[in-house]
């Protein structure tokens, strides 16, 4: 993957979790353009470990004179976004990879549906914009819990087809509205909690609608756990991974090389054969499928962590 | 030094020729004495100078004549060039890549000055110069797709990603070995595959679509593909069978060197930014097996790998008619000396 070395020029807090970064060129060259939707994976090294966060891109796709993100403080997490909230200022140069879609419209759709819900209004802010410039029609629903977390209020503009659903002030999201009599040809796209996705997926099916027309982004950073310990067949290693570790962070800081590119799960990229395992994989990823998880003999080292005796993968 | 491009034909007298620097360029597409299906995929642009690897999209002495050969199928049959409505943009991402690489990379031949989205494109070898609004179709005299593959040797197919999958859902298909992109144009990777035998039953098509959805910007690849063409014919299509299948049968003892050619793609992989779709140009480079023979190496090799090839391969490259006359050809080229490793000449 293509690596971009750029520089922090704006850092800004959105609301009192969220705070939206810009990066430039550090010669102010243009950085290639992209499509709405796409993420960058960002370095954050700390000490030993270089772990990476993936982001959605949050400004204008055809305009390559910067890149923007908007990160929420996720305390709970392994470290991520509170080293970005805490440590990154402006004037720093970071690595961060080229631009990546997991996550694209379907420009075949006669009407685009954008649901999101909290910090998943981030995909859309690209998206929306490269909307506008092919002249297609949508409409945007954005569903918080409050306006003061509401961090996308900030970035979205006023218009009669975007919608803001603030529950604090009885304005839920009803889906069955929104869904219901859209033309024919319509897709929707969910990015948001699990409960929202699914919520989603449920109204539509419930209406009929085809599941090619349905699609959603969940990919979130890699939740912390317990410490563990795992074993790469080919060298015999044995590897711990420490409780704000991924799995894959901590392969890479043994060196063992393997293959990403999201990082949340949702890619396939660093799927691994599991060549023993005495224990349980908890599988925190959106990739593999419910027979796949069952039979643990497939890992996302990405997202996923293991309880157990012995987990030995084919590396 | 400015280059030279051949006054010569691919059809009818067939005056197609290769000079002496053009053969040396060859993408010959053995690296050892025998072949099989492998994926042999390499980062692109790369290789040495002077070499077809060099540039994102290689210009060679090949260009005008190759350009008008495209002009006349497209006449003939319009459907060549196909575009479904959600790929324009895609178009659009393909024609930059194109005017961007060529102006880099040959300053002589192509210019582009930009201005915002007023676009000035300076074509010499063609004599074409053109203003237009970047994103805005109606400024160019067709679809941005068509007129950016009028100008750029190879065909090119353009792939939608949906559902896990690739679509081939637009196409410039001039030069292609038997396939036809009026029939493939909607399918999915497996679909416009299923003629490829064997492989899909060894996992090889998995395995390239995995990799190919994993494909980024900014990051691009090769591979070589090839087959074998009676007469130096870009247009080898299903839809002008009745014109280039009866060739195969006037290939004879005398004239096998001159008559058959080994057929080679040069297939590049490109992640587009605006449309999130893939690229996927399949340049051909001919050269008859005389030319060939005249680098000791790949003569050698050449024999080796089409004597020993597995007859179903040799039967869907469509060669297996003449493969009895093409190996004695060759053999009197292969004093059974050792081969050096790789692909260029000695």
């Amino acid at each position: 993957m293509k690596k971009l070395v750029v520089k922090v020029t704006e850092v800004e807090a959105l609301s009192p979790l969220v705070k939206r970064f810009r990066f430039e060129d550090p010669k102010g060259a243009a950085l290639p353009v992209f499509s709405g939707g796409a993420h960058i994976t960002v370095e954050m090294p700390e000490g030993e470990t270089i772990r990476r966060n993936s982001y959605s891109l949050i400004s204008d796709p055809y305009d390559g004179s910067a890149y923007e993100i908007a990160v929420r403080r996720e305390d709970m997490g392994r470290g991520g976004s509170r080293y970005m909230h805490t440590r990154v200022q402006v004037g720093d140069e970071i690595t961060i990879s080229a631009p990546a879609n997991l996550f694209q419209l379907d420009l075949r759709a006669r009407k685009h549906i954008l649901i999101a819900g909290g910090i998943g209004i981030t995909p859309f802010l690209s998206q929306l914009r490269q909307l506008d410039m092919e002249q297609k029609p949508f409409e945007l629903h954005y569903a918080a819990r409050s306006r003061a977390e509401a961090a996308g209020l900030k970035l979205l503009p006023e218009a009669a087809h975007i919608h803001v659903h603030i529950s604090e002030e009885g304005a839920r999201m009803d889906l069955g509205a929104i869904l219901d009599g859209q033309p024919l040809g319509t897709h929707v796209y969910t990015c948001g909690p699990d409960g929202l996705i699914k919520a989603v997926a449920d109204q539509a099916a419930r209406l009929g609608w085809p599941k090619t027309a349905v699609h959603s982004e969940a990919f979130i950073a890699p939740p912390p756990g317990e410490p563990f310990e795992v074993v790469v067949r080919s060298s015999g290693q044995t590897i711990t991974v420490k409780a704000d570790q991924s799995l894959l962070e901590a392969l890479e800081a043994a060196k063992v090389e393997i293959d990403y590119s999201c990082r949340g799960g949702a890619c396939g990229r660093c799927q691994t054969h599991v060549t023993a395992c005495d224990g349980r994989i908890e599988h925190n990823d959106h990739w593999l499928s419910e027979d796949e998880r069952a039979e643990q003999k497939t890992i996302m080292p990405c997202m996923s962590r293991f309880k157990g005796a012995r987990l030995e993968l084919d590396l | 030094m400015t280059m030279q491009f051949n006054d010569e034909t691919f059809r009818g007298d067939y005056t197609f020729h290769n000079s002496p620097e053009a053969i040396r360029r060859f993408p010959f597409p053995f690296d050892r004495d025998s072949y099989a299906y492998s994926v042999n995929i390499e980062q692109h642009p790369g290789g040495p100078a002077g070499s077809p690897f060099e540039f994102a999209f290689d210009v060679d002495e090949h260009y005008v004549a190759e350009m008008n050969d495209r002009a006349i199928t497209l006449a003939d049959d319009p459907m060549r060039c196909q575009s479904l409505p959600h790929m324009e943009l895609a178009g659009w991402d393909l024609l930059e890549l194109i005017m961007v690489s060529k102006a880099r990379d040959y300053p002589e031949l192509f210019s582009l000055s930009r201005d915002g989205t007023s676009w000035h494109w300076i074509n010499k070898p063609l004599g074409i110069e053109q203003r237009f609004t970047f994103l805005d179709a109606t400024t160019l005299p067709c679809g941005p797709l068509e007129y950016i593959t009028r100008q750029a040797q190879g065909d090119f197919a353009l792939l939608h990603e949906r559902e896990g999958n690739l679509w081939l859902d637009a196409g410039m298909i001039t030069s292609q070995a038997d396939w036809s992109l009026d029939f493939d144009v909607g399918m999915n990777f497996f679909e416009w595959h299923a003629p490829v035998p064997k492989a899909r039953k060894m996992g090889v098509f998995d395995k390239a679509l995995k990799f190919l959805l994993a494909v980024t910007q900014e990051q691009s690849y090769r591979r070589l593909n090839w087959t074998m063409t009676v007469n130096p014919r870009l247009d080898t299509s299903p839809e002008n069978y009745h014109k280039w299948g009866p060739e195969k049968r006037t290939i004879t003892p005398e004239n096998v060197g001159a008559k058959q050619f080994l057929r080679v793609e040069l297939q590049t992989f490109w992640r587009l930014p605006r449309s999130n779709a893939l690229a996927f140009p399949i340049r051909c480079y001919l050269c008859s097996l005389e030319d060939l023979a005249s680098q000791p190496k790949w003569a050698r090799r050449l024999h080796r790998v089409l004597r020993d090839i597995d007859p179903d391969l040799a039967e869907y490259k469509g060669f297996a008619v003449n493969q009895e006359m093409i190996v004695k050809y060759l053999a009197q080229f292969d004093d059974g000396a050792e081969t050096s490793p790789g692909i260029f000449p000695d």
